[in-house]
């Protein structure tokens, strides 16, 4: 299956990832209207060291354990996409515990969020990779498939 | 056809029948259910109470789970004895299930120390299950003063799920700290701190040795009135099946790394099973939702003539109490290195180039990158682990391990 993959030398670490994904998860189809002056709570975040940056992302893994772990069964794997019922999420933070990518924060109201690839908001696929002007995250087949 | 029986219907079970049917699609599965609710996620109980959740949002699988797995589940049953010659489980009811291959996902159940008197008191309260939490918080009123036993993972949680919904509420316990299984001296008095700050008293280092009705005499001398009791000193591995059975049990009933019992084709998982702990070496009860899932699976899997192992199974938790977060992972025999702000506290555990566990108070995000290193026992002299103490990052991994990471599927 296609998967969000980091190409990290080309990251210019601008976060543009992170406000494409907050704006194409806001429901809403005005970006200033929807980020302008808001704390964002993107799915993707920039991790950035002295000499490399790179955008983080649920890897959509072939054995998730966060989906494993969840107390609530809220997160599960459906055709290989890793998602999360928010509405069954009582915020205890067991998959930020677990995950060892780092690729999953709450949101605004405390349920936990990851990457969906987008597929079910309007842009149908990842808008990080879409709005990427490098090219360091891209959206592909790579490896096995499952 | 292959006969699959599992003794219990939480998480390890749903794990258990998640395994097998991974490997057999077609076998029959019976489901021996003592409670008669379809799979919940008992952890959200307090949250339950606090109105987190609804009991349909509790359901830990789809109403069609056990449809379209397969499955009987038979409601209310409850196992009595086990014959390993057989290969049959007798009911109380009197009726037998026949097996090839078995898992006991029984879990555990409260241990009520014999305190002198605790038959004169009315309202008193066990938290493990939907229905201890439904009784609860039918006897709960505005006016209720709660004393509860027990300042561990369950006490607290019960204190944090009714404190809007009561007028006091203490905890005791004979320990000298709250939540003492995870926490050092420290950390316990923050966490304690911020629970007071909430309303919750503690008597500590102290606990009821007698009670009459509404009056708990302490050993201390004190004595507190109460109109409800909620006892969670502590909890007991449901293990009499196996050993009744001639199985070998120790806190728990112990398993190989295929959660194999030393009977033969009798498996166990969850709370009621002494797996391996790969973060000490030696087994262990870990009584804690992922490896429930994770040993039923494995389990599961085996049982139907598949090839798993879980031998990464480590202690962590991850608790909140009033928009507080708690992590902990591992276990603490080692050289300390601390992180502190204002906000929050970060100790990390360092024994022989390894991190073997942490606690994190209020700073917990991508917490998963330190549990992977526990985890995967990464060598931190192949790391920078100095860039990830402040805060969690995958910088720390070298070029080529990202690359895996990021670059490949994992």
């Amino acid at each position: 299956m296609k998967r969000v993959y980091v190409n990290e030398e080309w990251c210019l670490g601008c976060h543009l990832c992170e406000y494409n994904c907050a704006f194409a998860n806001s429901g809403l189809d005005d970006m200033a209207y929807a980020l302008k002056g808001k704390k964002i709570f993107p799915r993707i975040h920039v991790e950035s060291g002295d000499k490399i940056c790179f955008a983080v992302s649920c890897r959509h893994c072939t054995d998730p354990i966060c989906v494993k772990s969840c107390i609530a069964g809220a997160i599960s794997k459906v055709d290989g996409v890793v998602k999360i019922d928010r509405s069954k999420c009582v915020g205890c933070l067991t998959c930020v515990l677990v995950c060892p990518y780092g690729a999953l924060a709450p949101g605004e109201n405390g349920t936990m969020q990851k990457c969906e690839l987008c597929l079910e908001n309007s842009c149908g696929a990842p808008a990080c990779v879409e709005g990427c002007p490098n090219k360091a995250i891209v959206y592909e087949e790579r490896g096995e498939e499952e | 056809m292959k006969q699959y029986v599992i003794i219990g219907n939480g998480t390890a079970a749903v794990g258990c029948i998640e395994g097998i049917r991974s490997v057999d699609k077609t076998g029959g599965i019976t489901v021996i259910s003592k409670e008669k609710h379809p799979v919940y996620s008992r952890p959200l109980i307090s949250y339950y109470l606090e109105g987190k959740t609804d009991l349909e949002k509790m359901k830990y699988r789809g109403n069609s789970f056990y449809r379209d797995n397969n499955c009987k589940v038979l409601y209310g049953a409850i196992a009595a004895s086990l014959n390993k010659e057989n290969k049959t489980v007798l009911l109380e009811n009197g009726k037998t299930v026949a097996f090839d291959a078995l898992c006991v996902a029984a879990g555990s159940a409260p241990f009520i120390p014999p305190f002198e008197g605790l038959d004169t008191v009315k309202d008193k309260f066990s938290f493990m299950t939907l229905d201890d939490m439904l009784a609860l918080e039918s006897a709960v009123t505005k006016e209720s003063r709660v004393l509860i036993a027990g300042a561990g993972l369950i006490g607290l949680k019960c204190a944090e799920g009714i404190h809007n919904r009561v007028k006091s509420i203490t905890v005791c316990d004979l320990a000298d700290r709250v939540l003492s299984s995870i926490l050092d001296i420290d950390c316990a008095a923050t966490v304690q701190n911020h629970l007071e700050e909430n309303g919750i008293e503690f008597m500590l280092s102290d606990t009821a040795v007698r009670f009459d009705k509404n009056t708990a005499y302490m050993k201390s001398g004190k004595t507190v009135e109460f109109d409800i009791l909620v006892l969670a000193v502590g909890v007991r591995a449901s293990t009499s099946l196996i050993k009744n059975a001639g199985g070998s049990v120790n806190r728990g009933i112990i398993v190989n790394e295929k959660m194999e019992t030393d009977i033969n084709g009798v498996f166990a998982a969850g709370d009621c099973a002494e797996g391996y702990d790969s973060s000490t070496g030696a087994n262990r009860v870990l009584a804690i939702l992922p490896n429930a899932y994770i040993g039923g699976y494995t389990a599961g899997v085996n049982m139907a003539g598949g090839e798993k192992a879980f031998n990464n199974a480590i202690p962590m938790n991850s608790i909140g109490f009033f928009g507080y977060h708690i992590m902990t992972a591992g276990n603490y025999d080692g050289e300390m290195i601390e992180e502190k702000d204002d906000t929050s506290l970060k100790r990390f555990f360092i024994k022989d180039n390894r991190l073997i566990g942490f606690i994190l108070l209020g700073a917990t995000d991508r917490a998963g990158i330190y549990t992977s290193l526990i985890r995967e026992k990464t060598p931190l002299d192949t790391i920078d682990f100095e860039l990830t103490k402040k805060a969690a990052t995958n910088i720390i991994y070298k070029k080529e391990i990202r690359r895996k990471k990021f670059g490949g599927v994992v």
